[in-house]
C-alpha cells in the first residue's frame, strides 16, 4: 500500500455500498463542490451582463421620473441637457463636494469602501443599510434658470430586499414632486406594488416636514390622512415602513439632512 | 430503438405530466397570461429538466441512499440558479414579466417528479428522452394555454393583434377574467376533460361511488 494510486482509491470509494457512511460523506462533498463551481462560474460570467441591465434600467426609470413629475408638458420639452446637472454633495456637512467628478462617482461602490464610507450607529440606521458612502449625487434641474426639482437617490430595506428609489422634491426643498422605485426585490404582487406608476401617484404633493421641521411624511396602513400621510398597500405593512424609515434616513441627520437645512436657510442657492 | 422513441412521445399527450400526473400545475398558471412568458418558462424548464435528469442519471449507480433527494435537489437548484441567471443577463425583460417563476422551477414537482420516477433508474440517453418529452409535454400544455389566454384575455398573439380592440375601432372586447389565475384553472380542466374523453384509458376508476337515497336507506 506504499505506492498511493489515485485511480485505485477512487475505484475503491465507487465499489463501496451505497448506504456506507464515508462515501455518503464524500458523495455529498463532491456534489455540493461541484455545484458550488458551476453556480460560481455561472455568477462570475453572466454578473456583469446583468449589471449591465439594471443599469440600463436605472437610466431609463430616471428619464421616466423626469417625464412623468408634475411639471407641464410643453415646459418639459423645453427642458434641454443643460438644465439637468448633477452636483456631488458631502452628506456630513451638506455641502457640494467640489473636487468629486459626478460622471465617475459611483455611490454604491464607495459605500462599499470603508475608506468612503460611515458605518452608522445601529440605533440611527433606520434604512437598514449598514454603511453610507460620505458623497451623494443630487439631480438638479432647471427651469428659466428658476430651480424646479431637485432629485436624490435613496435606498433602504424592505422586507425582503434593498429599495433603491429616486426622491424628486419641489424647489421648496419640502413638497414631493414624486418618488420612484428602480431596483427592488419585494414580494411580486405584494410589496413589489411600490413599483406600480398608481402607488408611485400618490406622493406628489406630500410634505416632507412640518413647520417644527420635524420630518412627518410617512406610509401608514390602510389609506393616508392629510398631507403627511400615504396609503400603505394591503399586505405590505413591512414594505411600507421600511420606505417610511428609508426616508426618514435619508431627510435626517445621517442623510440629506444638513444638506436640507442649508437649501432651507438660504445658505447654498441652486 | 421503438422504445426509446416512446419515452420522448408518450408524455406528449398520452402521459402529459400536467394533464395525466397533475404536476406542475403552479407555473403553469403564473405563466401563462401571455405567449412569450409561456414560451421562456418552457425553454427553461425543459432545459433544466434534460440536464439534471442526464445528470442524475449519470451518477445513479453510485447515488447515498441517505441523502438521495438532497442531492438531486441540490444538482436541480444549481442548474436553476444558473438559468435564472442567464436570463437576466441577456432577456432582463422576459426575467422580470417571469420574476420568481424561474427560481421557482426548483419545486416544481415535474422535475423532482422525473428524476425520481424515471432519471434515478434508468440509463443517460433514455433519461434524457423522458426528460425531454416530458418538457416538450409541459411545453405544450404551457403554450396552449397561454394561447387561449392571451388570445382572449387582450387579443394578440405574442404581441401582435389578432382581434381587433373595440378601443382601436374593432370589435373585440377583452375578456379580462383570462387574465387572472382562476381561468388557467379552468383552461387546464378543460383539457383534462376533453384528453381523458378522447383516451378514456386516462381516468382514474372511481374511489367510492355515490349511493342513490334508496340503497342508504336499505343498508
Amino acid at each position: 500500500m506504499a505506492d498511493f494510486n489515485p485511480i485505485r482509491l477512487w475505484k475503491r470509494f465507487l465499489a463501496l455500498p451505497n448506504d456506507d457512511l464515508g462515501k455518503t460523506l464524500v458523495f455529498a462533498f463532491l456534489i455540493t463542490f461541484v455545484a458550488s463551481v458551476i453556480v460560481s462560474v455561472a455568477a462570475v460570467t453572466l454578473t456583469p451582463f446583468y449589471q449591465q441591465n439594471l443599469d440600463r434600467e436605472r437610466q431609463a426609470r430616471m428619464e421616466e421620473m423626469v417625464a412623468s413629475l408634475s411639471v407641464m408638458s410643453d415646459i418639459l420639452s423645453e427642458l434641454k441637457i443643460d438644465d439637468f446637472d448633477v452636483r456631488i454633495v458631502d452628506l456630513s456637512s451638506g455641502t457640494f463636494a467640489k473636487d468629486i467628478d459626478p460622471t465617475s462617482y459611483n455611490q454604491r461602490e464607495a459605500a462599499r469602501d470603508p475608506n468612503q464610507s460611515l458605518s452608522l450607529p445601529r440605533d440611527s440606521d433606520t434604512a437598514g443599510i449598514r454603511q453610507r458612502a460620505n458623497f451623494a449625487p443630487v439631480y438638479i434641474l432647471r427651469r428659466d434658470q428658476a430651480l424646479e426639482l431637485i432629485v436624490f437617490p435613496v435606498r433602504g430595506v424592505g422586507y425582503q430586499s434593498m429599495l433603491y428609489a429616486f426622491l424628486a422634491l419641489e424647489a421648496d426643498a419640502n413638497t414631493i414632486a414624486g418618488l420612484s422605485f428602480y431596483e427592488q426585490g419585494e414580494t411580486p404582487g405584494v410589496g413589489a406594488r411600490i413599483t406600480e406608476p398608481d402607488w408611485q401617484a400618490l406622493w406628489p404633493g406630500k410634505t416632507l416636514a412640518d413647520e417644527n421641521g420635524d420630518i412627518r411624511i410617512s406610509v401608514v396602513r390602510g389609506s393616508g390622512q392629510g398631507r403627511f400621510e400615504v396609503d400603505g398597500i394591503s399586505g405590505a405593512t413591512r414594505t411600507g415602513n421600511g420606505v417610511s424609515n428609508m426616508l426618514h434616513f435619508w431627510l435626517g441627520d445621517f442623510g440629506f439632512g444638513p444638506f436640507l437645512k442649508r437649501i432651507q436657510a438660504g445658505e447654498i442657492r441652486l | 430503438m421503438k422504445q426509446a422513441y416512446a419515452h420522448l412521445t408518450d408524455p406528449l399527450i398520452k402521459a402529459n405530466p400536467i394533464t395525466l400526473h397533475i404536476l406542475g400545475i403552479c407555473s403553469a398558471l403564473a405563466v401563462t397570461t401571455s405567449v412569450s412568458t409561456a414560451l421562456t418558462m418552457s425553454a427553461a424548464l425543459t432545459v433544466v429538466l434534460v440536464l439534471s435528469s442526464a445528470m442524475i442519471s449519470a451518477i445513479r449507480h453510485h447515488m447515498p441512499t441517505a441523502i438521495r433527494l438532497i442531492v438531486q435537489i441540490t444538482i436541480i437548484a444549481s442548474l436553476v440558479i444558473v438559468m435564472d441567471l442567464f436570463l437576466k443577463a441577456f432577456a432582463f425583460e422576459m426575467s422580470k414579466r417571469l420574476s420568481i417563476f424561474v427560481g421557482l422551477i426548483v419545486t416544481n414537482c415535474l422535475v423532482l417528479g422525473r428524476a425520481e420516477a424515471f432519471a434515478r433508474r434508468n440509463p443517460v440517453w433514455p433519461s434524457v428522452l423522458d426528460a425531454l418529452g416530458n418538457g416538450l409535454g409541459y411545453s405544450i400544455i404551457l403554450l396552449t394555454v397561454g394561447t387561449i389566454r392571451e388570445l382572449f384575455g387582450v387579443g394578440t398573439l405574442l404581441g401582435y393583434e389578432i382581434l381587433p380592440l373595440v378601443e382601436n375601432g374593432g370589435w373585440f372586447r377583452p375578456m379580462h377574467v383570462m387574465l387572472l389565475a382562476p381561468s388557467a384553472f379552468f383552461i387546464v380542466g378543460f383539457l383534462v376533460w376533453v384528453i381523458r374523453s378522447l383516451r378514456p384509458e386516462q381516468a382514474e376508476t372511481p374511489e367510492f361511488r355515490i349511493l342513490s337515497h334508496d340503497e342508504t336507506a336499505q343498508s
